[in-house]
């Protein structure tokens, strides 16, 4: 089951944010296309992540002011108001199965980052 | 059956039963016994979790609920048809052919035919907008004709029906109405008292509730348009949900000749074989003992019964217990044992709370020696201990309320002695039937010492999860039987407590959350460990916490200095010393909540309190109070909040002392401070006490001779009053007192506990915590005061810091590249004349 990924047709690549805009181990919001996207800057692991900046619990913009880490290996997020984490990787949320996050990709290029949408 | 002929075994029915007697029966099978299982389904999808159907509305998928994904029969040889019921059975030649036409032999068969809905025969029930809630076909119509409905009913006051309720709520229907025909909701599980409180919990989630109503029609031309009820009331309604009942499902039985009862339900005997004894019935068809088991659990046990009786063993189904825990709604209901006995079979105890919406009852034997039963509504934290005591008939203490309040006061906490005090037989996890005595050989015998161990040894707390408490509880108690020392450790990237890890922070000079991951975690830390690091970082060197790359670890209220509120917005608290403040300061404080649109309250701190701000103006809020003279608060910190004061010998003929300049002086020694949790403090200026100093974890009452000191106590939800530290002691000897207090709280206790709680665990409690701050026992007072000193000389106002500093100014934005934009979901209503935050989504 867990090998139908869902491949989209065509990705478009939005410029979000300088990297510096993004401090080390934290994450900021980008607006792109109208929708709110949550970029976290992972620099113990010099990975790069993006998810959907709502928490679905509560329905909260709140996502990029989470704070990150790790569940053993999983890379996570933790949601501000209610503590549910999720994967960064899978969007799966970790703490609550009824919960689930979209993940992006993420391309960094000349200091500069892009989503892929 | 220890030939080795293989032994055909059919399955009529893939419900929870049906699924949960293949797993049984697999797994016994596996041990050497060759069965062929076949299984036949009437619905199209494999076996799935009805008993929390309604997550469907939730977020959960189809397959989400399933109990095991169809490969889960292919791999273990099963052969399933789906939407294809069996359709006869034919038991002279031990067959059944199925609706497609499929003809299978059988040694043995098994029914389990569950149950359908029971819809009443009132007039009307076959309009368009009329639903029964049993499968996810049902819900996929449910949900398709809620789009267009504004106002659901639901028939029926019992647990299915709350359920189908909660269902229609997380659909997002303007209004949910339940209607019952009964005096009360959920009558077979609680009395008039519990569903009195029950009812006012859900109408307090939005829920309308229509209790002794008797639905004479659904109206309606061609689509439900409302119920007209017998007293001639009418409801208007765009769609009902019918969740009056169960009815098993005989029908297949009744055909092929099996003795059914004449109100429905295959019966069966203790075997659970029906009156052909090669024909078995398991879950909601079967009638044994009289009735029918409307519960999983009790399903789960007869698939086990019939499962070791085809493989050779002998097993009866005994009655089973029908206690129930539950969380209707996200209110608890929970029902043990006889819930309705009433005097004079019993003598019953009743505990109401109508504020906090609780409701609790003991039947108690006649000699009040054994608990027979009870009822919890909006607590059930008790349920597992009283299920326990009652189905193992122990014998009750001399107060047997304790039981269901919790000890009030008094003696440290209960729990591990109660679950010790338990026989070895007592059931503990009744999903998967382990023991108390199961439990404790893990964690003596084998070192199983977690949850989560035991959870892979032993299958513990793997069902429903009800009895993970007690689990723990067992843990605990067992260990400390065994004398071990239980460690506060941190967290997975941490093998340390909080107060190791500080002392390792100072003698390694660390400033940094990645100095202190890299030298003594591991991993990349979390959402635990990042804000206890962060806090242990300030409390070790009082530093900003936003400096030093630390902003990404700090939880959120922390990081932006502010406390996130419901829809993300942000509370702003200036600091207001000792409650006092002058009129040019208030009239700002107004000018800033008018500019920024803010809701205004006054804190039960004797501070003010500014509500919805976004995050992008909070510099600039700041940047407005700073220049009038305030500072941070530090509402959003663990850290010293207040310290209220009365007005004292300044103006109130009994004041003896100046309790205000006081409070002020406090406030502003120790503010800023970060430690394991908040401190609340007081100053009153006589022995009438009007700022309520003892209710705080350092408060000071000013006597004819000087000040008394009491510490430790806590208001919140479990209120404790402070103790006498030290008397009639002068301010110099007093501010010395709580230098070391604070120091030697910060230095030793757990993260998040207060000083009250850490006073309850420390050993010796008050006379060992008087010995080391006021006798210096432990020779560490002069080290204790000089490094409270060292934290209050470099304190600075951290918001003017940050108005001040473009690096961290810049941080304060929703949109990284829109940074004058602000979240356009954050939404207000408005209340009294002020806005409120939008109510959050119900999940």
């Amino acid at each position: 089951m867990e090998l139908l990924l869902d491949i989209p047709e065509k990705i478009t690549w939005h410029m979000a944010c300088h990297v510096a805009d993004v401090p080390e181990d934290g994450g900021v919001c980008a607006l792109i296309e109208g929708r709110q996207i949550a970029i976290f800057n992972f620099s113990r692991r010099g990975k790069w992540y993006a998810t959907d900046n709502q928490c679905p619990h509560r329905q909260q913009m709140a996502l990029s002011r989470g704070l990150i880490g790790s569940q053993h290996d999983e890379p996570k997020v933790a949601c501000p108001f209610h503590k549910k984490t999720f994967s960064l990787e899978s969007g799966k949320c970790l703490t609550d199965e009824a919960y689930k996050i979209q993940t992006f990709p993420v391309r960094v290029k000349d200091n500069r980052v892009f989503i892929g949408i | 059956m220890s030939t080795t002929k293989t032994i055909q075994v059919v399955v009529v029915g893939n419900g929870m039963t049906g699924y949960k007697f293949c797993e049984k029966l697999v797994a016994r099978s596996e041990e050497g016994s060759k069965i062929g299982i076949t299984v036949f389904g009437e619905e199209p999808r494999v076996a799935y979790d009805r008993v929390h159907l309604s997550a469907y509305f939730d977020g959960k998928s189809a397959e989400d609920l399933e109990l095991a994904p169809a490969s889960w029969y292919q791999e273990r040889g099963i052969t399933l048809y789906l939407s294809d019921p069996v359709v006869a059975i034919d038991r002279t030649a031990r067959q059944v052919r199925s609706h497609h036409g499929v003809v299978v032999n059988y040694d043995y068969l098994v029914l389990a035919t569950g149950s359908g809905a029971f819809v009443p025969t009132i007039p009307g029930v076959d309009k368009e907008g009329v639903f029964v809630y049993r499968t996810i076909e049902d819900l996929d119509l449910i949900q398709a004709h809620a789009r267009t409905a504004r106002k659901g009913g639901v028939l029926g006051g019992g647990l299915l029906g709350l359920e189908a309720a909660k269902a229609l709520l997380d659909l997002g229907l303007q209004q949910t109405h339940v209607i019952e025909f009964a005096s009360r909701l959920m009558p077979r599980q609680i009395d008039e008292a519990g569903s009195d409180i029950l009812k006012e919990q859900l109408q307090q989630l939005g829920l309308h509730m229509h209790l002794s109503k008797s639905t004479r029609e659904i109206t309606g031309e061609k689509k439900i348009d409302g119920l007209l009820f017998d007293d001639n009331q009418r409801l208007d309604l765009d769609m009902l949900v019918i969740s009056a009942g169960i009815r098993p499902r005989d029908e297949l039985a009744k055909a092929a000749g099996l003795a059914t009862h004449p109100r429905g339900g295959i019966v069966v005997n203790e075997s659970l074989q029906t009156s052909d004894p090669a024909i078995f019935a398991i879950g909601e068809c079967a009638l044994v003992h009289q009735m029918i088991y409307g519960l999983v659990a009790p399903g789960y046990e007869m698939a086990e019964v019939v499962a070791a009786q085809l493989t050779g063993k002998t097993k009866e189904f005994k009655p089973f217990d029908m206690s129930t825990k539950l969380k209707l709604i996200g209110v608890d209901v929970a029902s043990f044992g006889d819930p309705f006995l009433s005097e004079p079979a019993c003598r019953t105890i009743r505990y109401e709370n109508k504020a906090k919406g609780i409701y609790k009852r003991m039947n108690l034997s006649t000699d009040g020696k054994y608990l027979l039963g009870g009822i919890l509504v909006g607590d059930a934290s008790q349920y597992n201990m009283l299920l326990q005591t009652y189905k193992n008939a122990i014998l009750l203490p001399p107060n047997p309320e304790d039981l269901m309040l919790g000890s009030r006061g008094g003696e440290a906490e209960e729990a591990g002695a109660g679950v010790l005090s338990l026989p070895d037989d007592a059931l503990i996890c009744s999903c998967e039937g382990i023991t108390k005595g199961m439990i404790c050989e893990q964690v003596e015998t084998h070192g199983q010492t977690s949850v989560e161990a035991l959870k892979k040894s032993i299958k513990a707390c793997t069902g429903c999860g009800g009895c993970t408490p007690m689990v723990k509880d067992l843990i605990h108690a067992v260990m400390k039987k065994q004398g071990i020392y239980v460690r506060n450790l941190i967290c997975e990237h941490f093998d340390y407590t909080r107060q190791e890890l500080l002392d390792l922070v100072k003698l390694n000079d660390l400033r940094t959350y990645n100095s202190v991951l890299d030298h003594f975690g591991k991993g990349d830390g979390c959402e635990v460990c990042k804000p206890l690091v962060a806090s242990v970082l300030a409390s070790a060197w009082n530093e900003n916490v936003l400096a030093n790359n630390l902003a990404p670890v700090q939880d959120s209220n922390d990081r932006f200095l502010a406390n996130i509120q419901k829809g993300g917005t942000y509370s702003v608290v200036p600091r207001i010393p000792g409650g006092e403040i002058t009129p040019e300061k208030l009239i700002v404080i107004g000018e800033v909540a008018q500019k920024y649109g803010l809701y205004t309250k006054i804190t039960g701190g004797q501070r003010i309190d500014l509500f919805g701000a976004h995050v992008g103006d909070l510099p600039a809020i700041w940047e407005t109070l700073i220049a009038a003279g305030f500072e941070s608060g530090h509402a959003y910190g663990k850290a010293l909040r207040t310290v209220k004061s009365c007005v004292g010998s300044t103006w109130c003929r009994f004041g003896v002392q100046d309790s205000v300049s006081f409070a002020i002086e406090i406030e502003n020694r120790y503010k800023g401070i970060r430690s394991p949790h908040k401190l609340k403090s007081a100053v009153s200026g006589c022995i009438r006490e009007c700022a309520e100093a003892q209710s705080k974890d350092f408060g000071i009452i000013a006597t004819e001779k000087g000040w008394n000191l009491y510490v430790c106590g806590n208001g919140g939800s479990k209120p404790q009053h402070a103790q006498l530290l030290a008397t009639d002691v002068d301010k110099e000897m007093c501010v010395r007192l709580i230098d070391r207090f604070l120091m030697f709280y910060i230095k030793t206790a757990d993260p998040l506990t207060r000083t009250a709680t850490w006073l309850n665990k420390m050993e010796g409690g008050m006379a060992y915590l008087k010995s080391v701050v006021v006798d210096d026992a432990l020779g560490i007072a002069a080290s204790l005061e000089a490094d409270m000193q060292k934290l209050i000389d470099v304190y600075r106002c951290e918001w003017k810091e940050v108005v001040e500093t473009p690096e961290l100014r810049r941080h304060f934005s929703h949109f990284v590249n829109a940074p004058a934009e602000k979240d356009p979901t954050v939404g207000f209503d408005e209340l009294r004349g002020q806005k409120k935050a939008k109510e959050w989504a119900v999940s």
